[in-house]
């Protein structure tokens, strides 16, 4: 039973990953119609920025955890204003390219500098130690992620659907022009968006750091299997990644309990089979 | 789906003249090879790339459909070609059937799942698809997971010609590509080639004429994969091993890189493609990851600015479609 619950949590913290990423991909594809090949590149940026603020700076998680995505929010700002704003009115196909070469470019310097093994973030001293919960033994870091990003999510999804910033963001997404009408800059706005995407990313990349080692190719094989979750869960709303990758990080922790050889694969069978009976994912509007 | 492609900018007159030239040099060039003082392996290498490109460009040049997971038919053939050689004691020719078939199976089934979504969507279902694939073989018995098959026989073809002979071997590979190549060459200029064009520019408009477009993209789904496939059969006898780094997603990603600096939709892109990028890996394997840079820029730069390609961009300053 102890396996279980373990593997449970383990799933969750996944599905806290899935989620954020997921709930970035949407928000940038919301916006700039741009499937951001590069968000696991940016993601693990994130990783080695708190490193670094770390190693270098000596500033802490707390700090980390808001300076990172900053950084790499406004290195993401720099690329949308640099490369991706060219491809306005393009197919998707090429933002989807132009993204993959940017994740190629990043994620090969950071190899060159810091090889491919990991490198070691501890886990802040406040949150060290663990909690009997009765029925088992809960790492406190592993909860905190697992509510802190849900907490960020909600928010995510609070200020995109209920405040009247995200009321000019999804109008924008409807119709940009109308919306330029009334006096609204949405080049800033997508932007900014871009921005919030990235620093969504680089969130997760802060959280992952002291669980998972900060590798250079820590983004690329998970992006493939965000990707998958994007697909199950189509990306027609916000709330449906926010669920979807929850829920598909329970399901692969199960998994590892169960039948732990499809562990690897089970989020990419489950998305031929959500394919098979709804080929528009589960909250997904028509592409 | 859009691509950036001659037809579409200019209508240019039809120039099968031009074409069958070029293919004649080319031609002529790659039966040269053995007797210049260029490695066969690398052109052979770059053949069985070139064919993989050029399968793969049947669907994106011609179809609109970016497959982002085409190294699973590449390694999925390799893999049972692999097998069938070494472990079932299969002649070439038999070998190189299985890998086909197995590709052509693998086409319908992920072909099936994958045409249901468009654009992006259905990029990134070939993505992980193939990754799925990836995990299998990594697991899989009959794979060796991280060894991969060694130590394949080359055996004779057909009973008379050995392959283990490096000029033999070059020819049966240049055979084989161009084969694969006029093959993809015929389809494109054949009616079904027409619509599939006509899908590419505007699918709403093919399908209120009454194509069922969702066959036309499923068929030239197949046809893809199962040449990606024969291409990878090919690959064995040249590499004489299957191994993992086939499956890989970063080989997708490669391949579109190719037909990328080639030319998407272009009928020579693709081979000129695979040599640049082939060649490049050849001789900048001494910087290590830096490679990995200048693939990465070579993509940024093509979609910037130089989206037509190579042979794109030759052929538009001409006027000619090659």
């Amino acid at each position: 039973m102890q396996a279980l619950y373990a593997q449970l949590l383990v799933g969750l913290i996944n599905g806290s990953f899935y989620a954020l990423l997921s709930l970035g991909l949407a928000v940038i594809f919301g916006m700039l119609n741009i499937i951001n090949f590069a968000h696991g590149a940016l993601y693990m940026m994130g990783a080695f920025v708190a490193y670094f603020l770390l190693n270098l700076g000596g500033i802490n998680y707390w700090w980390a955890l808001l300076i990172a995505p900053v950084i790499v929010g406004i290195f993401g700002m720099i690329l949308e204003r640099t490369m991706l704003q060219w491809l306005t009115g393009l197919d998707h196909l090429y933002g989807l390219l132009l993204t993959f070469g940017i994740a190629l470019i990043v994620q090969g310097l950071f190899q060159n500098y810091f090889g491919s093994s990991g490198l070691p973030y501890a886990i802040p001293d406040e949150l060290k130690g663990g909690m009997n919960l009765g029925f088992m033994f809960l790492p406190i870091y592993r909860g905190w992620v697992v509510i802190f990003s849900l907490v960020v999510c909600l928010a995510t999804w609070f200020l995109i659907e209920k405040t009247r910033l995200g009321a000019y963001l999804r109008a924008a997404t409807e119709n940009p022009t109308l919306v330029r009408a009334f006096g609204i800059n949405v080049p800033r706005m997508i932007t900014l968006t871009y921005g919030l995407g990235v620093g969504l990313a680089a969130l997760a990349g802060v959280l992952s750091a002291p669980i998972n080692q900060v590798r250079p190719l820590m983004g690329a094989d998970l992006i493939i299997v965000v990707f998958a979750v994007v697909v199950i869960g189509g990306m027609g709303s916000i709330m449906g990644s926010i669920i979807t990758g929850f829920a598909l990080g329970v399901i692969e922790g199960l998994t590892k309990y169960f039948y732990p050889e499809a562990s690897n694969t089970v989020v990419f069978v489950l998305m031929v089979l959500v394919l098979l009976v709804k080929p528009t994912g589960l909250t997904g509007r028509a592409a | 789906m859009t691509v950036v492609t001659d037809d579409t900018l200019k209508a240019p007159p039809r120039a099968m003249r031009d074409e069958m030239i070029v293919f004649v040099a080319m031609t002529l060039l790659l039966a040269s090879v053995p007797f210049t003082g260029i490695y066969p392996f690398f052109v052979m290498q770059a053949l069985c790339f070139a064919l993989l490109a050029c399968a793969f460009n049947l669907l994106i040049g011609y179809g609109g459909l970016l497959s982002f997971g085409h190294a699973m038919f590449l390694g999925t053939a390799g893999y049972c070609s692999a097998h069938a050689l070494k472990v079932w004691g299969l002649p070439p020719e038999l070998g190189i059937l299985v890998g086909v078939a197995a590709a052509f199976v693998l086409s319908i089934v992920t072909g099936y799942v994958s045409i249901r979504r468009q654009g992006i969507y259905f990029s990134m279902i070939t993505l992980a698809l193939s990754q799925l694939l990836y995990f299998i073989y990594l697991q899989a018995p009959f794979t060796h997971g991280e060894d991969g098959i060694q130590g394949i026989p080359q055996g004779r073809m057909f009973g008379v010609l050995d392959l283990s002979k490096p000029t033999i071997l070059y020819y049966v590979v240049l055979v084989g590509f161009l084969g694969g190549f006029l093959l993809i060459y015929r389809i494109i200029n054949s009616p079904f080639g027409e619509v599939l064009k006509s899908i590419r520019e505007n699918e709403q408009r093919a399908i209120s004429l009454g194509y069922r477009t969702d066959q036309y993209k499923f068929l030239a789904f197949i046809l893809s994969g199962t040449l990606a496939g024969f291409a990878g059969s090919l690959k064995v006898f040249v590499a004489q091993n299957a191994s993992l780094t086939d499956v890989h997603w970063s080989m997708s990603g490669e391949v579109v890189l190719m037909t990328l600096v080639g030319g998407l939709g272009t009928i020579f892109g693709p081979v000129v493609g695979a040599f640049v990028i082939i060649a490049m890996q050849q001789y900048l394997a001494s910087f290590g990851q830096w490679v990995t840079v200048i693939q990465g820029a070579i993509f940024v730069i093509c979609v910037l600015t130089f989206r037509r390609g190579v042979v794109g961009e030759i052929a538009h300053y001409f006027r000619r479609s090659l």
